[in-house]
């Protein structure tokens, strides 16, 4: 008999061996996340997994709105009560601030004209709603209604278009607050969601300036809910009740978004010459329902090349998605 | 088949189409927004690792692998986290499964407890060696396994239901 009529019997046929499947598995698997985490490779599979997924999170997220809002609808009264008083009282305070802006504008339009300085930055925003919080438990995450899919015009922000041209769609980079403060900045963008990193992750920084003195730092995310301000002196005055405030040298913030309130100020430890600087987010991070999305109406400008061939500083915190919005 | 390979009694063979709507199910049970609850199980990895001890012929790390990729979107997670796990999970149940077939429901469910811990294990660890910055998420974060092995029992009969069904159907009989 031929050695080729020879023949394994469809029982005994069990394919790759167990170890190299899982081997070669494992191996795919490490090397995505890290392509992933690291180099923010692999955004077309996430869309085009995301689309798919996006039904089932839909209906599966069914429930807890259904729950949420039958709770909401036999809430107390009066805490609705109590809730329409501060908003209008709220909406006092702000119509006596707005009533002078108007007058400040035209006024600091006059004035950096006069000194040539460059105008201010303009902005647009639009609304969005946080779904969910992402349940990942490594990172803060929450993922908003609005995609990339959401286009919506410059010129008038609150209207949505749905098709391509002058208008522009979601970007990751852009920051999100609520009506007290920065709470995050987009990350990742899906075609029909998106996903904010919250300002209390621990991977998330934000360029600050104290609003007092000026004294520009960069607040860092310790994962559990509070900030930390990092790399400051502290010989400058810093102390608990001070404001943090967007400084926008990151050139994609805008300056003077309320970011975050100074708790407390521990000297510095044996080995180490800056102080810990503990601060607490001023807008509901990980409370927020309704947020806004901010964006400049224009890139700002290039940093200058460096005519040497010195490096040049580093104009920005170390921020990977940062430097992903500048192309 | 059988409940368990002591058990004189022999049932109906699974359905593949019931195999893969309790995958499903379980997926969708996953994408519930629970919030910050640690001990809610993880309902794909419990659902996957039955099958994987019940079917290991034709569910494991494949499934495993697509599965992972799915859960990992929804959870906004790295890609790939959940897929590493659930295909570690998978090569240790279909390899335990001749093992584990021989215990009553209640002794299975004790050796479906360091599988699950360790997919999460390898799935925190493997997280923290990606991104060197992300933050332990906390030793209760593996309540969840426990919690799964809880509904171990309930489980097996739960998913075995349609398999308990005569084989000449009896109209007065409803199971």
């Amino acid at each position: 008999m031929l050695s080729s009529d020879f023949q394994t019997h469809p029982v005994f046929k069990r394919g790759v061996a167990p170890h190299i499947r899982l081997f070669a598995y494992v191996a795919i698997c490490v090397v995505m996340m890290v392509a992933d985490l690291r180099f923010h490779y692999l955004t077309t599979l996430q869309d085009w997994l995301s689309v798919i997924v996006y039904p089932i999170r839909d209906i599966a997220a069914q429930p807890a709105n259904l729950i949420g809002n039958t709770t909401g609808y036999f809430s107390n009264l009066q805490d609705w009560r109590a809730e329409k008083e501060t908003l209008l009282q709220r909406k006092k305070e702000d119509t006596e601030k707005l009533l002078f802006i108007k007058e400040l504008e035209q006024e600091n339009d006059r004035l950096r004209g006069l000194l040539k300085m460059a105008k201010r930055v303009k902005t647009y925003s639009v609304t969005a709603t946080v779904q969910y919080r992402a349940p990942d438990p490594y990172s803060r995450k929450v993922i908003l209604d609005l995609g990339a899919r959401e286009l919506f015009d410059i010129q008038d922000p609150t209207r949505l278009v749905l098709d391509q041209g002058k208008q522009s769609g979601i970007t990751h980079g852009w920051p999100v607050v609520d009506t007290d403060g920065l709470i995050g900045q987009i990350t990742r963008v899906y075609p029909i969601q998106s996903e904010v990193t919250l300002i209390t992750d621990r991977n998330q920084a934000v360029a600050v300036k104290v609003e007092r003195t000026g004294q520009p730092g960069v607040v860092f995310g310790t994962g559990q809910g509070q900030l930390e301000l990092r790399n400051v002196r502290s010989d400058p005055d810093i102390g608990p009740g001070d404001r943090l405030v967007t400084s926008g040298l990151d050139g994609l913030f805008v300056p003077g978004i309320p970011v975050a309130t100074v708790d407390a100020v521990e000297p510095p430890k044996v080995n180490d010459i800056f102080p810990r600087i503990v601060c607490t987010p001023i807008g509901g991070v990980e409370r927020s329902a309704n947020v806004l999305v901010l964006s400049r109406a224009e890139l700002p400008p290039m940093p200058p090349k460096p005519e040497t061939g010195d490096p040049p500083p580093p104009p920005r915190p170390n921020e990977p998605d940062e430097a992903d919005e500048e192309d | 088949m059988q409940l368990s390979n002591r058990s004189t009694r022999i049932l109906q063979p699974a359905k593949r189409w019931f195999v893969y709507l309790s995958l499903f199910l379980a997926l969708f049970l996953n994408y519930v927004p629970f919030g910050d609850i640690p001990w809610v199980p993880d309902w794909v990895a419990l659902v996957l690792a039955f099958w994987c001890i019940r079917e290991p012929l034709y569910i494991g790390m494949g499934t495993g692998f697509v599965l992972g990729l799915i859960v990992d979107i929804g959870h906004a997670s790295a890609i790939g986290q959940h897929a590493l796990a659930y295909v570690v999970l998978a090569f240790l149940a279909n390899t335990l499964s001749r093992r584990i077939m021989w215990f009553p429901a209640l002794l299975q469910a004790l050796h479906v407890l360091p599988m699950l811990l360790a997919a999460q294990a390898v799935m925190v660890g493997a997280r923290m060696f990606a991104q060197p910055g992300a933050a332990f998420p906390g030793w209760d974060h593996f309540l969840s396994s426990i919690a799964g092995v809880v509904l171990w029992l309930p489980l097996t009969y739960l998913l075995l239901l349609p398999q308990f069904q005569p084989v000449d159907r009896d109209e007065n009989r409803p199971i």
